[in-house]
């Protein structure tokens, strides 16, 4: 067995909005592989603390390390970052005036410097494995809102990531268009990509988690692994927590 | 089907609307209208400059227009001025454009001092009259820095609309979402990079109409450097004048040379306009 390869490692973060709180003492370390639930309930802290993650937003003191490298505010380093760390947003931000080809292409070529035709190559690849390579030329507007997602993770992709963070990504979609996002976040799983997923989709995180976080107030409250997570979780306010959103 | 009392098939046909609605919308109508007004318009124009004795001489002002002499064809004062009028509005656009961008993205730019530095900019510019900031240059600045009066020209114009164009490009910068600052970012785009592919081809389309406005207003204030004698289209009328007496020939010529230039710029924008216009 060879030593697992830390990828995040967060240790006594803290984050503030002003005299707020946003993040308390947060210890998180994510393995090489690992794929990451964090749930908890609105303001509690999952989107600040992912978005630290690719330099989004800046942690006020503690230590972030990702992929071997520290990140903090001015960090040279963030720009090789972020390519390395993909995003995928609640409300998909593809570029509205680019076709989905020029999408999935603009960061390949400006920002990683590749071909053109190279670049062409990538993106129709990465659109097969989101199954919609019918849709390459169209803009963005033209399609529905899954498959603006799954153009949203493509786009991620094709900068050949080795981190993927999702946050809340089915949350502004139709109901029958959340299978399809999330099927194709399953695949992604399998080919054994880092992730972390903040969402609440609960039947995805008993598939792909290999840890469940639940957040509250800022606080990291529970770790744990999703058969222990889902059945026995130790803390009562996690527990109350899944019973709301498990009734349904 | 249920019966409801309402006749079956084709519905009954709406009301007419009254006479006078219909009388006043029709095109005929309209056009009749707006003729009449026009005509009295010109009619009472016509017919105080007869009550003052004025004498129109219509048929001299086509030789300031072009003339065919003995060398051959020659254009007139008044296009050569127009000519020069275009030119020195549109080298005081593309400045003013370049000032502008640099004062909104300082502006935008975060930093206390680059915002601090473009507020204090536009302030000042925006409450000092046109005319002022043109005496500044030519009387004042000019013979500091041993610049002509076309370069003061230039300079008046371009800064007095730079203060304008920078708020417009402000406000088609800050209209587009901040989820593409992140989504550009997330790439790892610089800020260089998401300006240029990102941010700036989706504000075009922001800022096109208001642009269209200030290269008009532009173009209508360039007259005013007439006043220190640089040639361009009103100079020329100036001269014109002076050598003729045609006060009213003239400025009429010349006010329907400038409406013509701007209807033609607005009708040309707005075809541009269709072709930016993307929906989101």
């Amino acid at each position: 067995m060879t030593q697992p390869t830390p990828m995040i490692e967060v240790t006594n973060l803290d984050k503030f909005y002003g005299a707020f709180q946003a993040l308390k003492n947060i210890d998180l370390t994510v393995q090489q592989g690992e794929k990451v639930v964090i749930c908890g309930p609105s303001g509690s802290g999952k989107s600040t603390l992912i978005r630290c993650f690719n330099g989004l937003e800046w942690h006020n003191s503690g230590r972030l390390v990702i992929d071997g490298i520290e990140v903090y505010d001015g960090a040279k380093e963030i720009r090789e970052l972020r390519q390395e760390v993909g995003m995928v947003f609640q409300q998909f931000n593809l570029f509205p005036h680019l076709t989905v080809l020029e999408n999935l292409m603009i960061g390949p070529m400006k920002v990683r410097k590749i071909s053109k035709t190279q670049a062409e190559e990538t993106a129709r690849n990465y659109l097969d494995r989101v199954h919609i390579p019918e849709q390459a030329e169209k803009y963005p507007a033209q399609l529905s809102g899954g498959q603006q997602q799954r153009v949203a993770i493509a786009r991620s992709l094709c900068m050949e990531t080795r981190i993927m963070l999702f946050d809340e990504p089915t949350s502004a979609l139709d109901p029958e268009m959340i299978n399809e996002v999330l099927d194709v976040m399953v695949e992604l799983a399998e080919t054994g990509m880092t992730m972390v997923v903040v969402t609440h989709e609960m039947g995805f995180a008993r598939k792909v988690a290999d840890t469940m976080v639940f957040m509250e107030a800022g606080q990291i409250v529970e770790i744990s692994p999703p058969e222990q997570f889902f059945t026995n979780p130790s803390s009562e306010r996690c527990r109350l927590f899944l019973n709301q959103i498990l009734e349904h | 089907m249920t019966d409801l009392g309402i006749t079956r098939g084709k519905g009954q046909p709406l009301p007419k609307p009254p006479f006078y609605k219909r009388f006043f919308d029709s095109t005929l109508v309209s056009i009749a209208i707006y003729a009449v007004v026009i005509g009295l318009i010109a009619y009472g124009s016509y017919a105080g400059a007869q009550g003052m004795g004025y004498n129109w001489q219509w048929y001299r002002v086509p030789q300031f227009l072009y003339r065919n002499t003995e060398i051959g064809f020659e254009w007139g004062e008044i296009p050569i001025g127009l000519v020069a009028t275009i030119k020195l509005s549109v080298t005081s656009f593309l400045l003013a454009t370049a000032i502008g961008l640099l004062v909104a993205l300082l502006r935008l730019s975060g930093l206390v001092v680059g915002s601090a530095v473009a507020v204090a900019f536009l302030e000042l510019i925006r409450n000092i009259p046109l005319l002022v900031l043109l005496y500044l240059f030519y009387y004042v600045l000019g013979p500091i820095f041993s610049f002509d009066r076309y370069t003061a020209s230039i300079l008046t114009l371009a800064i007095f609309h730079s203060a304008l164009i920078s708020e417009i490009l402000r406000a088609g910068i800050n209209a587009i979402p901040t989820g593409q600052w992140e989504a550009a970012k997330s790439i790892g785009m610089t800020p260089y990079q998401t300006y240029k592919y990102i941010i700036l081809p989706q504000s075009v389309r922001f800022m096109l109409p208001p642009m269209t406005g200030e290269v008009v207003h532009l173009i209508k204030s360039s007259a005013i450097v007439s006043v220190i004698a640089v040639a361009e289209l009103t100079t020329f009328g100036r001269n014109i004048i002076s050598d003729t007496y045609m006060s009213f020939e003239i400025w009429f010529t010349i006010a329907l040379v400038y409406l013509v230039v701007t209807l033609i710029l607005s009708i040309g924008v707005s075809h541009l306009e269709k072709k930016y216009a993307v929906d989101q």
